[in-house]
C-alpha cells in the first residue's frame, strides 16, 4: 500500500507570550484509502499538527512529506500548487465565499488548477454536488444554504481536484446532530466507496470509532495510533 | 485561463461592496475632473493672455534700423588699416526708413517653405488735429488682408466692417481710446497732419480695440496705399515686413538668416516678448501641482477603502490562500481591484472634466479690454486628458499596492485557528 503522507519527528512552538512546545516528534504515516481520525484532548495540538500537514503552516521542525515529496524548503507558491492539487479541505467553518454562487464555489479551487476547461470544471462540480445530494442548491448563493448544506459544498469543494488526501478540522464541531450524521456518512461513503483518503481531527469520540485508525495525542505527543 | 479566474474573483469582490468601491471611484473621478477642468480652464486663460501679444505680433519683424553706418571710411582706407581706430560723435546718416526692392523680399519670403504668411506695414507718425489741439500717433498703413490673415485684424475691430478700410479710399480706423479723446463717430471726417506739415483728412470707418489701453489712445490704421499717399511716397514705400512662419520656434534662428540674405535688420518674437513664455510656464506648473495634489489625495481615500475591505475579506482571502491560490494571486487581486476603480473612475473624470470644461467655456465673460471673448476660454487639448487617465491608473497602483501586500501575507491559519477560540 503506498504512502499518501509522511510524518517525521515533526515539533513545533509557540513562542508567544512564553516558548511552549505544543508538538513533540511527531511521527506516523498516512497510507492510501485509509479513513483515519485524530482524536486528543483540546489544547492537545492535534489542530496544529493539521496545519502543518497542510502546508499552510511552515514554521515546524521536522520532515513532511506529501505523495513521496518533501515540502521543507518548498516556495509558498509551490505550496499553494499542492494544497491546490493534493489536499482538500473541509473546516470547522465553511468558509464559503458569499460573493459566489454554490456551484462557483466548488469551481474555484478547480479553475485555479488549470487541469480541465471551465465547462469540464462545472460539469464535475456538478457531478460533487449531485453526490452530496445538493446539486439542487448550485445556483443559490452562498449564504442562502443552511449550515449543513454549507458544510456539504465545502466537502464538495475539497473534491474538485480528486485530492490526494481530505483533511477536515473538526467538521462537524459546528454542526447538529442530524447534520454531524449526514456529514460523516459522506466520509464513510468517500472512504469506502471511492477508497478516498481522510485525515479528520475531531474531538467526537463516537465519530472517531467508527474510523478505521484513531491517532490519539496528549500534550503534544502521539499516545497511540 | 488563470489571468481570468483572477479577473472574475476581483470583479465579484468589487461588485459585492459596490458602494466603498462607488465612493472609491468618485474619489478619483473628482480629482481627474479638477485636473482636467483646471489645466483646461488655465491654459485657455495662458492662451487668451499670451494670444493678446502673440497673436498681432509678427515672428519675425524685417526693418531698418536707424543706426550709424558699420563701414567707416577710415577702415576701409588702406593707410590705417594696421591701427586702432577711435572715431566719436559718429551719426547716423543716408539710412532709409524704407525697405529697398520690398516687392522681390516679399516673393521670395512666399516661397520660403518655413514662412506661413507675410504683410507689409508703413509705421507713419502723424499729428491727429481735435480743435486746437494736435495728439500725437502712429497711422499704422496695412495691407488689410493679409494683416487679417496673419493677425486676425478684424478681430480687434469692435465697430464699423474691417474690409471698409481697403474699400473705402481715404479711410481711418481708429483706436478706441483714441477716438473717444477725438470725439469721433463712424463716418466722421478726421484731420492728421504729417510730419512735414501736410493735412490730410480721413473718413472714420470703424473703432478697434486692442486689450491694451496705451496702444489704443495713439494707434489707428489705414490702408497701405493710403498711408502711402499721406507721406507722399510711392506705391512701393514700406518700412516694415511682418512674418509669420509655420513653427515659431524657429523664428530667432530664421530672423538671421533674413537679416543676412536681405541685408535688413530682423527681431524674432522670442527677443521681443520673451516674458509670456515665463509667465504661462509658471502658470502651468501651477496647474499641474494642484491637479496631482488632488488625484495623491484620491489615491489616500483608495488606499483607504482597499485595506477595509482586505479586513472586511479576512476570510476570504485564507479560503482562497487554503484552496491553493498562492500570495501572488492574492496580490493581483487586490492590485486589478485599484486598477479597475481607477480606471473607470478616471474615465468618468475625464467625461465629467470635459462637461465642466463645456460648462465653463459657455459662461459669459465679456471685459472692455478683451473685445474678442465672449465667454471664458478654455483649452481642449487631448494631452491633458491622456495625463489625466494615466496619472489616475498609476496613484491608484500606488494606493493598490501595499493593501494588495498586506493582503497577500495574509496567514490563513491565524484567520481560520482565530475564528475557532
Amino acid at each position: 500500500m503506498s504512502i499518501v503522507l509522511q510524518a517525521k519527528g515533526i515539533s513545533k512552538n509557540f513562542h508567544d507570550p512564553i516558548t511552549i512546545q505544543v508538538l513533540k516528534d511527531v511521527s506516523f504515516e498516512i497510507n492510501r484509502g485509509e479513513f483515519v481520525s485524530v482524536i486528543g484532548k483540546s489544547g492537545c495540538g492535534k489542530s496544529t499538527l493539521l496545519y502543518i500537514l497542510s502546508t499552510m503552516d511552515t514554521d515546524y521542525e521536522g520532515d513532511l512529506f506529501i505523495d513521496g515529496v518533501a515540502m521543507r524548503n518548498k516556495k509558498e507558491g509551490e505550496l499553494a500548487l499542492v494544497r491546490n492539487e493534493k489536499i482538500g479541505f473541509v473546516f470547522q467553518f465553511h468558509y464559503l465565499l458569499n460573493e459566489f454562487s454554490v456551484l462557483r464555489n466548488v469551481m474555484l479551487p478547480g479553475l485555479k488548477l488549470g487541469k480541465h476547461t471551465e465547462q469540464e470544471v462545472e460539469h464535475r462540480a456538478m457531478e460533487k454536488l449531485r453526490v452530496l445530494g445538493i446539486d439542487n442548491e448550485a445556483h443559490k448563493m452562498a449564504n442562502q444554504l443552511s449550515g449543513g448544506q454549507k458544510q456539504r459544498v465545502a466537502i464538495a469543494r475539497a473534491l474538485i481536484n480528486d485530492p490526494l488526501i481530505i483533511m477536515g478540522d473538526e467538521p462537524t464541531g459546528n454542526l447538529d446532530k442530524k447534520n454531524s450524521q449526514i456529514v460523516f456518512d459522506i466520509f464513510n461513503e468517500l472512504a469506502h466507496e471511492f477508497k478516498q483518503t481522510l485525515l479528520i481531527v475531531t474531538h467526537d469520540n463516537e465519530f472517531a470509532q467508527s474510523t478505521d485508525r484513531i491517532i490519539e495525542m496528549e500534550d503534544g505527543r502521539i499516545i497511540s495510533m | 485561463m488563470n489571468t481570468k479566474l483572477i479577473f472574475t474573483i476581483a470583479k465579484s469582490l468589487l461588485v459585492a461592496r459596490w458602494r466603498q468601491t462607488l465612493v472609491a471611484a468618485i474619489g478619483v473621478t473628482f480629482s481627474i475632473a479638477m485636473f482636467i477642468t483646471l489645466l483646461g480652464f488655465m491654459t485657455g486663460l495662458n492662451d487668451l493672455l499670451d494670444g493678446l501679444i502673440l497673436n498681432r505680433t509678427p515672428h519675425i519683424k524685417l526693418y531698418n534700423e536707424l543706426k550709424a553706418n558699420p563701414n567707416q571710411p577710415i577702415d576701409i582706407s588702406d593707410k590705417f588699416k594696421n591701427h586702432y581706430n577711435f572715431i566719436h560723435s559718429v551719426k547716423p546718416s543716408g539710412t532709409r526708413a524704407e525697405i529697398y526692392n520690398y516687392g522681390a523680399i516679399i516673393d521670395a519670403l512666399k516661397n520660403d517653405k518655413r514662412v506661413f504668411g507675410v504683410a507689409p506695414k508703413l509705421v507713419a507718425q502723424v499729428f491727429y488735429n481735435v480743435g486746437a489741439i494736435d495728439v500725437t500717433g502712429v497711422i499704422n498703413g496695412i495691407d488689410v488682408e493679409a494683416e487679417n490673415k496673419l493677425f486676425y485684424f478684424q478681430d480687434y475691430v469692435t465697430a464699423g466692417k474691417f474690409i471698409d478700410l481697403k474699400n473705402t479710399p481715404n479711410s481711418i480706423i481708429l483706436g478706441k481710446g483714441l477716438a473717444d479723446k477725438m470725439l469721433a463717430n463712424i463716418g466722421d471726417v478726421v484731420q492728421v497732419t504729417t510730419p512735414k506739415g501736410d493735412r490730410i483728412q480721413l473718413k472714420v470707418v470703424g473703432y478697434f480695440q486692442s486689450g491694451l489701453q496705451d496702444f489704443d489712445k495713439t494707434q489707428s490704421y489705414s490702408s497701405l496705399t493710403t498711408a502711402q499717399k499721406l507721406l507722399g511716397k510711392p506705391s512701393n514705400y514700406v518700412t516694415d515686413i511682418q512674418i509669420k512662419l509655420t513653427d515659431m520656434t524657429l523664428a530667432p534662428l530664421v530672423g538671421q538668416e533674413y537679416a543676412k540674405v536681405f541685408n535688413l535688420d530682423a527681431e524674432d518674437i522670442q527677443t521681443a516678448n520673451s516674458q509670456f513664455e515665463t509667465g504661462s510656464a509658471v502658470r502651468s506648473i501651477i496647474s499641474y501641482a494642484v491637479g496631482i495634489t488632488l488625484l495623491v489625495v484620491a489615491g489616500f481615500g483608495i488606499y483607504n477603502i482597499l485595506n477595509m475591505m482586505i479586513y472586511e475579506k479576512m476570510d476570504s482571502i485564507a479560503i482562497l490562500k487554503a484552496t491553493g491560490f498562492s500570495g501572488k494571486d492574492v496580490n493581483i487581486i487586490f492590485i486589478s481591484i485599484a486598477l479597475t476603480i481607477g480606471f473607470f473612475g478616471g474615465l468618468a473624470g475625464l467625461i465629467s472634466g470635459f462637461s465642466l470644461s463645456v460648462v465653463i467655456d459657455n459662461v459669459p465673460f465679456n471685459t472692455a479690454a478683451l473685445p474678442t471673448i465672449k465667454t471664458y476660454p478654455i483649452n481642449y487639448n487631448p494631452k491633458f486628458y491622456v495625463i489625466g487617465i494615466i496619472f489616475s491608473l498609476i496613484t491608484t497602483y500606488f494606493a493598490g499596492l501595499f493593501p494588495a501586500r498586506k493582503a497577500s501575507k495574509i496567514d490563513p491559519v491565524v484567520i481560520i485557528r482565530g475564528k475557532i477560540k
